[in-house]
């Protein structure tokens, strides 16, 4: 942990290799540069050593210069391809030339680390203050796709994150011809502190897609006047709005790909017959993001890092945060479109797979945004006029009807009969709570909001087969339930009804215990949960052995999903919901293994 | 109305803020006074009841500050806001008047200090014709309701009076806007006034936008012509496009009457209750 002074660093500098088109306005590393082998992870070599630089830097969309400048890794967005090998022990400093900054900081997303060396500022180091270097030192006990950005402040926002690659130490099990990076982000053209205050004064500050007049009309025709009101009479009892499905949309965000617009159409080539694989990471700050790439079906293999069995799907959403390694495999000597539309579909990031540089094929339409239904929320429960009590009782014996996870729990850990089941929640206080979800329900099968209906497969958590073994027994020692609670009104996001800042102290892990988390949604809207150095396996209906692992996971409306947890590190780290103002609103935790 | 109550009140209402604050700047210091060493040999201990426990672990450089001196997020920001929810010229039969409606606000989730004015200057007379001002306490009291508390002082019409003011501001069930509050005027006399608003979306942009205002009095008022029972009402319809969120210019249409009582007080003296009007203005906050 020995602080570099700046004249040493600069002399270590000197590798800050990007490129630029379009006159030197583009600062897009070469990793992301379209159609140079450059970008294909077969042609690099792992490092054991970075050296990040953050600074302001002027970010060009479409030719034009941004009001918002970027903070940028080593003058790029996104930052360079942390290439690194499994079992090295890497050296990473990083600079915060931000000069105008309380602190920056580099957290590694996914990696098992020792808590000093996890880059949260105010859990696990004091950031890293303006001008000067932190020197990250760790062995790594994994390999895979993940990524880095910063956790101080709204850097993430503003271009603070890259790729992280980490090869195999035993070669890569994965056979691919090409392996490219696609890494999905958006960019704010108001800026961060600005969207932030302004989904803070009024929630539906960036949906124009909300539902108007000739909507009701609408729903008159299709569903029936007695249904249409009811309906309507049921949202607006909650105050919340169906069509109420990401804070910062399209009038604001461009969706981005390898930091390339839409239009910019960032290309991998290939040739007829190649297998491609494709690890994709969601960088964006608010963003989820469907992924297709129409006209060729895709290979899940590799999940937040981790091996899957491989799954044949068309379609699967990523939410801010995981990753996915796909292969494709092209036989068609044409291009192929790689389209991630953003959930609300306000907007989309889009690239090309080319057997050469130039082409392009059709870019889809936006399909229509969905519209919640009360059964979606997990409050179907409620009618037209239906009441949301608080004090009902919890049915603890049809909590368990998640098939096989609970019979299988049932057999082989006689202590715990099955799992117990989330604990019924009842907050404090309801300005931090404006729902509460009574029945959460089992969706790990469910596509999510606005798929699932187009006729092709689209990936759920219970399609994933964890292909890289399980050192763990079955046996859970404890259960422990968290709950996702909100006011999107008052844009106050927090866990157990309780702000970061309100809680009163951290939740306490026990050190390789064994730990079954509930995590329960009362919100409308989805949250990717992140649980800093461990992982979360997600019992998501495969048996024991089989049960995935996942950094982060994406929690449905009304949902239930539990995890089982063994926390290898001590240390005080990072939950909290990535979508970068939910937590910034205080949709934030530290969990204690001690 | 004499200053010195206006002056009393205020610091009175200074005094409960800065209470709240210091409230809140004990809670913090609290987690950090419990600094400790730790060495996570056992399990954790569970807490006792009522009492917290620390909530980050020790700062290596051994500065002795816990949370290294940083906040990981920011989840409870000061925020400020101006907004006009109605800035307008209307005309009626007998006239011309410029209308406000202003509301500032600064604080922070739980916590806010509100300050309102609403009044009316007629063009023809060159006067102001009503000037209401109010400097409020919000605190958020459940998921859509702040109640409020503070003084109203009305510069117009005159003499000036001031008032206390207890009431509640929120979103009520199938998203109406609402401002209901009691007022006890230096005299002693109790009123109640409520504003109600409600957002018809007829495209993403056009907005079409019902509004009601309704005043009633407990006792008679003869220095100002308000009788007990219901003294007024206003209902009106703008319609606004908002070329961005922050700015709409809106057309629309008011009507206002007396009512019970004090209708039939005008009407004796040869008034007109009622007045309908046409308006035009614009919707702004920054």
């Amino acid at each position: 942990m020995e602080k570099i002074n700046r004249r040493q660093f600069v002399g270590r500098l000197g590798a800050g290799v990007f490129v630029t088109s379009l006159g030197g306005l583009l600062p897009r590393p070469l990793w992301a540069a379209s159609g140079k082998p450059v970008g294909d992870l077969l042609k690099l070599t792992p490092q054991s050593r970075y050296d990040l630089n953050i600074a302001y830097q002027p970010f060009y969309l479409n030719g034009k210069k941004e009001r918002i400048q970027a903070t940028a890794i080593n003058g790029t967005v996104p930052g360079p391809l942390v290439h690194l090998r499994e079992g090295d022990e890497v050296t990473l400093n990083v600079t915060n030339s931000l000069i105008d900054t309380e602190h920056s900081s580099i957290h590694w997303h996914g990696l098992i680390v020792p808590y000093q060396m996890d880059g949260v500022p105010g859990v696990s180091f004091a950031g890293i203050p303006a001008g000067e270097t932190f020197e990250y030192k760790f062995k790594l006990v994994q390999s895979g796709t993940y990524w880095y950005h910063s956790h101080s402040a709204f850097q993430e926002q503003t271009g603070t994150y890259g790729p992280l690659v980490i090869e195999p130490r035993g070669g890569d099990p994965i056979r691919a011809d090409r392996d490219y990076t696609v890494m999905l982000s958006d960019w704010t053209s108001d800026g961060p502190d600005a969207a932030f205050r302004n989904v803070t004064m009024n929630d539906g500050y960036y949906n124009y897609q909300q539902r108007t007049v000739g909507d009701l009309f609408k729903d008159f025709k299709e569903r029936g006047i007695q249904d249409t009101v009811a309906d309507r009479l049921a949202w607006g009892k909650m105050r919340m709005s169906p069509v109420d499905l990401a804070d910062i949309t399209g009038a604001d965000y461009t969706y981005l790909m390898n930091g390339n617009a839409p239009d910019d159409n960032w290309t991998a080539l290939f040739n007829p017959g190649e297998t491609v694989r494709l690890r994709f990471i969601n960088g964006a700050a608010m963003s989820t993001f469907d992924v297709r790439i129409p006209g060729l079906d895709m290979k899940v293999v590799m999940v937040d890092g981790k091996a899957v069995k491989p799954v044949d799907i068309h379609e699967f959403r990523i939410s801010v945060a995981e990753t996915y390694d796909v292969l494709v495999r092209p036989k068609k000597d044409q291009p192929f479109t790689i389209f991630a539309e953003s959930l609300d579909r306000s907007g989309y990031a889009r690239g090309s797979l080319s057997p050469q540089m130039g082409l392009s094929a059709a870019v889809p339409e936006l399909r229509p945004r969905p519209v919640r239904t009360l059964e979606d929320i997990g409050m179907g429960g409620m009618g037209s006029m239906g009441d949301m009590k608080m004090g009902a009782k919890m049915d603890h014996s049809s909590m368990g009807d998640g098939g096989m996870k609970a019979s299988s729990s049932k057999q082989m850990t006689p202590d715990i009969p099955g799992p117990i089941g989330p604990e019924p929640f009842t907050p404090e206080d309801n300005v931090n709570a404006a729902m509460i979800v009574m029945n959460p329900k089992d969706r790990v099968s469910e596509p999510g909001i606005g798929l699932g209906e187009d006729g092709w497969k689209v990936l759920t958590y219970s399609d994933l087969v964890n292909a890289e073994g399980q050192p763990y027994s079955p046996n859970v020692d404890r259960e422990m339930t968290i709950n996702i609670t909100g006011n999107m009104e008052r844009y106050m996001f927090s866990f157990d009804g309780k702000k970061f800042s309100q809680h009163p102290g951290p939740y306490n892990f026990r050190h390789n215990e064994r730990l079954r988390l509930w995590l329960v949604n009362h919100t409308m809207m989805e949250h990717p949960i992140h649980l800093h150095g461990m992982w979360m396996q997600i019992e998501n209906g495969q048996p024991h052995d089989s049960i995935p692992y996942k950094h982060t996971i994406l929690v449905k409306p009304g949902e239930k999903i539990s995890a089982l947890i063994t926390p290898i590190e001590k240390g005080d780290w990072a939950f909290h919901c990535h979508l970068l103002y939910h937590m910034d609103a205080g949709m934030f935790q530290v969990v204690r293994v001690s | 109305m004499n200053l010195p109550t206006y002056s009393t009140v205020i610091g009175v209402l200074i005094v409960l803020l800065s209470g709240t604050a210091l409230a809140q700047h004990e809670g913090h210091n609290m987690s950090e006074s419990m600094a400790m060493p730790e060495d996570y040999s056992s399990p954790p201990a569970p807490v006792p009841e009522g009492q917290s426990i620390r909530k980050y672990a020790i700062d290596d450089e051994g500065t002795g500050a816990t949370n290294f001196g940083v906040a990981p997020v920011h989840d409870n920001m000061l925020f400020y806001t101006f907004r006009a929810d109605r800035f307008e010229y209307r005309s009626f039969d007998d006239g011309e008047v410029l209308l406000w409606d202003v509301q500032g606000w600064i604080g922070r989730d739980y916590n806010k200090l509100y300050f309102e004015s609403e009044g009316e200057y007629s063009l023809d007379e060159d006067s102001f014709e009503s000037v209401q001002t109010e400097l409020l306490y919000g605190r958020a009291i459940s998921s859509f309701w702040d109640f409020r508390a503070g003084l109203r002082y009305d510069f117009e019409p005159s003499p000036e009076r001031a008032f206390a003011v207890v009431g509640v501001q929120g979103l009520a069930p199938q998203w109406f806007e609402v401002d209901a509050n009691l007022y006890l005027s230096e005299d002693g006399d109790l009123s109640f006034g409520m504003e109600a608003e409600y957002d018809i979306l007829l495209t993403q942009r056009l907005v079409l936008q019902p509004r009601m205002e309704l005043e009633i009095a407990a006792q008679d008022v003869e220095e100002y012509g308000t009788y007990a029972g219901f003294t007024g009402v206003e209902l009106g319809l703008r319609l606004r496009y908002e070329i961005s969120r922050k700015f709409a210019p809106y057309i629309g249409v008011s009507w206002e009457s007396a009512l019970g009582e004090t209708a039939n007080r005008i009407e004796n003296s040869g008034g007109d209750p009622d007045t309908a009007s046409l308006v035009a203005g614009i919707r702004f906050w920054f």
